[in-house]
């Protein structure tokens, strides 16, 4: 709630971080992807991507409908195999290829249907399919005192009990949930899917808020989003894609909302083509 | 973050528990107590109409006729959570009752327990077979159980009819007979309830005493008290039933051993869906199974389990059904019973969604379908209006639970 998205042009709220930190090397990223390509049959989904993921900061994934986000996340999260091309782990050469892989590695994904069980109380959906048992029974005191931990590190404070249903939860209440759950199982990369997309304001607003502790926690997050005001409020870093290329990456500081739109339409700004001479 | 939007736990007020309780209630969060209070009308009109229907004897007569309902509805149970159903479930128990009689029976002379384990294992099995076809081929369970349904009295009749005795078979083994015909002695019945109470009072103080330890918000240790205090006025009050002397010329008195099924089948039942992980999943499936599927749980697996644990059930209930006719026919409805059942569990609160519902809301259903059949048998009111008064109690019971959800906090 406390700092509404007011960006007009290129104004940006602070990063948790120093900006100047992105302009890094390969090496210093948590993940990069370097020349990946997809292709379903003849139809070349992801073309050449090389895309960086600085750990601590909050990455905007942007594009029209079919510009590859989407098949660019499941490939991120492991969904999809690539189809040629390399990821790096913190430098290292890594395969990600089935959606143990990535998780194996850190990576969460929150969908953007968050695959919560509404019948089952916040708890029982933190730890779904991670239960804490002690001799095969589960302990759930155990399981609430993480969740309520988690919870609070990550200030979402908005609910009233942790047994409380998640069918009974806002929608802004339910997608933190989601992030949580994520965070709780200690990922370094969360991919959020239109997170804001069903929001309301506020709840907008309290969901933003959540990223931007991610991204202070050290954690790197991915960002779906179609609502430029969302992007320009809560990322570092902009990535735009145009029919299956990265087209664009770099500080946000370096865009305003109409070089974004006009990167999203075209794929050049103003004129001039800008792939390849955005900062890495 | 803005603290305006903050409402800790903590800092709501506290409220009484009878405010507590009627908060809940109005917000269609009562759990068993809206079913327990029409029960209880239930029971008030049939005790004005024939003072007999509170007896002693009645009354354990009640008990007994319910079991079956109570143990195919929790059956049921398993797969409803689910959002599956089984229409088997009424053959299942027959075919059951069959082969354990027919292998008691002198021409076969199989001890009683090797019979009982192999119709109980028969029905497992059964049970494994439906969740195969239904997952492996992408079924809807309605239609599977309902072939299922048709076979099965195919093969009971099948059976019963190839032993000679003109369509029924009679139980010719004494242990048997006795599941539902013989007593615990009365001290017995005292032992195995205060047993029940001291271990159940023991795990729901634990649980809230470990809650309060942990600095988790939990109900105050005068509910805590009002619970375990109820529990044990409600035990002593069942004893007093099964203990006095029934009969009018013999002395007939305690606890049938069909009741000590039932209580296994709960116990069971109610620790594994909720204090295992088996029980979560169970329930999350119900809930999203695509969520669940994510979550990295192994959906098919639960699932198939689950049809086994109905099969396994409705195995029990056929030799509890066995021992109370004193024998198995050919002409067991099979139809009737399952669908009594299905009434049983959503009487209980049990959703046909899936997701929804506790083993001892199978209990509660299916002791208010056996009041009904008691009660008006007693005031000798014919088949016809026992039907309609149950389809009344049935329609009463969802169409007041669906109101009480229409913005719960419990969703559909």
């Amino acid at each position: 709630m406390t700092s509404t998205p007011e960006t007009r042009g290129s104004t940006t709220p602070m990063a948790p971080m120093d900006p100047a930190s992105s302009g890094v090397s390969p090496s210093s990223m948590l993940l990069s992807l370097r020349g990946v390509s997809k292709s379903f049959g003849a139809v070349q989904a992801l073309q050449r991507v090389d895309l960086d993921i600085p750990a601590g900061q909050v990455t905007a994934l942007i594009g029209d409908n079919g510009a590859g986000k989407s098949t660019l996340i499941k490939v991120v999260s492991g969904i999809y195999a690539p189809s040629s091309g390399d990821f790096y782990w913190e430098g290292n050469k890594v395969q990600v290829h089935t959606p143990r892989d990535a998780e194996a590695l850190g990576i969460a994904t929150v969908y953007q249907d968050l695959a919560l069980c509404d019948n089952l109380d916040i708890v029982e959906n933190m730890f779904l399919g991670h239960e804490i048992a002690r001799r095969g029974l589960l302990d759930e005191i155990k399981m609430e005192l993480t969740t309520k931990r988690v919870l609070n590190e990550l200030s979402v404070t908005t609910v009233k009990s942790t047994r409380q249903l998640v069918g009974s939860l806002s929608g802004g209440q339910r997608q933190s949930i989601a992030v949580a759950r994520a965070v709780m199982r200690d990922s370094q990369l969360v991919i959020m899917d239109e997170p804001t997309a069903a929001l309301g304001v506020s709840q907008t607003a309290q969901v933003l808020e959540l990223i931007k502790r991610l991204a202070a926690r050290g954690i790197a997050v991915l960002v779906i989003s179609h609502n430029l005001n969302d992007v320009f409020a809560v990322a570092d870093r902009l990535a735009v894609m145009h029919l299956g290329t990265l087209v664009s990456s770099g500080l946000v500081t370096e865009y305003d909302t109409s070089s974004a739109v006009q990167l999203i339409t075209t794929g050049e700004r103003g004129g001039a083509p800008l792939v390849g001479s955005t900062p890495r | 973050m803005s603290n305006a939007l903050t409402t800790d736990a903590a800092a709501e007020p506290k409220l009484g528990i009878v405010k507590e309780v009627g908060r809940r209630l109005r917000a269609g969060d009562g759990g068993l107590v809206p079913i327990l209070i029409g029960l209880a009308v239930l029971v008030v009109i049939f005790q004005v109409k024939d003072s007999v229907f509170l007896s002693s004897g009645n009354l354990t007569n009640l008990f007994t006729q319910a079991t079956i309902f109570i143990l195919l509805a929790m059956a049921e149970m398993w797969v409803l959570l689910l959002g599956e159903i089984d229409l088997s479930v009424g053959y299942m128990a027959g075919l059951s009752a069959a082969i354990a009689v027919i292998l008691v029976d002198p021409q076969f002379h199989w001890p009683w327990y090797l019979a009982m384990l192999l119709a109980v294992v028969t029905t497992t099995l059964i049970g494994a077979l439906w969740g195969t076809i239904t997952i492996r081929l992408a079924l809807p369970s309605f239609i599977v159980t309902l072939a299922g349904l048709l076979g099965l009295e195919g093969v009971l009749i099948y059976f019963v009819d190839h032993q000679g005795t003109g369509g029924t078979v009679s139980v010719s083994n004494r242990v048997v007979y006795d599941m539902v015909n013989a007593n615990l002695s009365p001290l017995f019945t005292w032992i195995f309830v205060v047993a029940c109470v001291v271990v159940f009072s023991f795990f729901i103080f634990r649980k809230d005493q470990l809650r309060r330890g942990s600095g988790l918000e939990t109900v105050s240790l005068t509910m805590t008290f009002l619970k375990i205090g109820l529990l044990t006025v409600a035990s002593v009050v069942v004893v007093l039933i099964f203990n006095a002397n029934r009969g009018s010329f013999i002395v007939l008195e305690g606890m049938p051993y069909a009741i000590l099924v039932d209580f296994a089948m709960l116990a069971l039942g109610s620790f594994i869906l909720t204090r295992t992980r088996m029980g979560r999943y169970i329930y999350a499936i119900g809930g999203n199974a695509e969520a669940a599927r994510r979550a990295g749980i192994n959906v098919n697996r639960f699932r198939l389990l689950a049809f086994m644990f109905t099969g396994f059930t409705a195995g029990v209930a056929g030799l509890l059904y066995a021992s109370r006719l004193g024998g198995v026919s050919d002409g067991i409805d099979g139809g009737n019973l399952v669908l009594l059942a299905v009434a049983s569990a959503v009487i209980g609160g049990t959703s046909l969604f899936g997701g929804r519902g506790k083993m001892i809301s199978a209990v509660i259903g299916g002791l208010v379908i056996a009041t009904i059949y008691n009660g008006m048998a007693l005031l000798n009111l014919p088949t016809a209006e026992q039907f309609v008064a149950t389809a009344l109690v049935l329609l009463v019971a969802v169409a007041l639970d669906s109101i009480a959800r229409r913005g719960s906090a419990v969703g559909r």
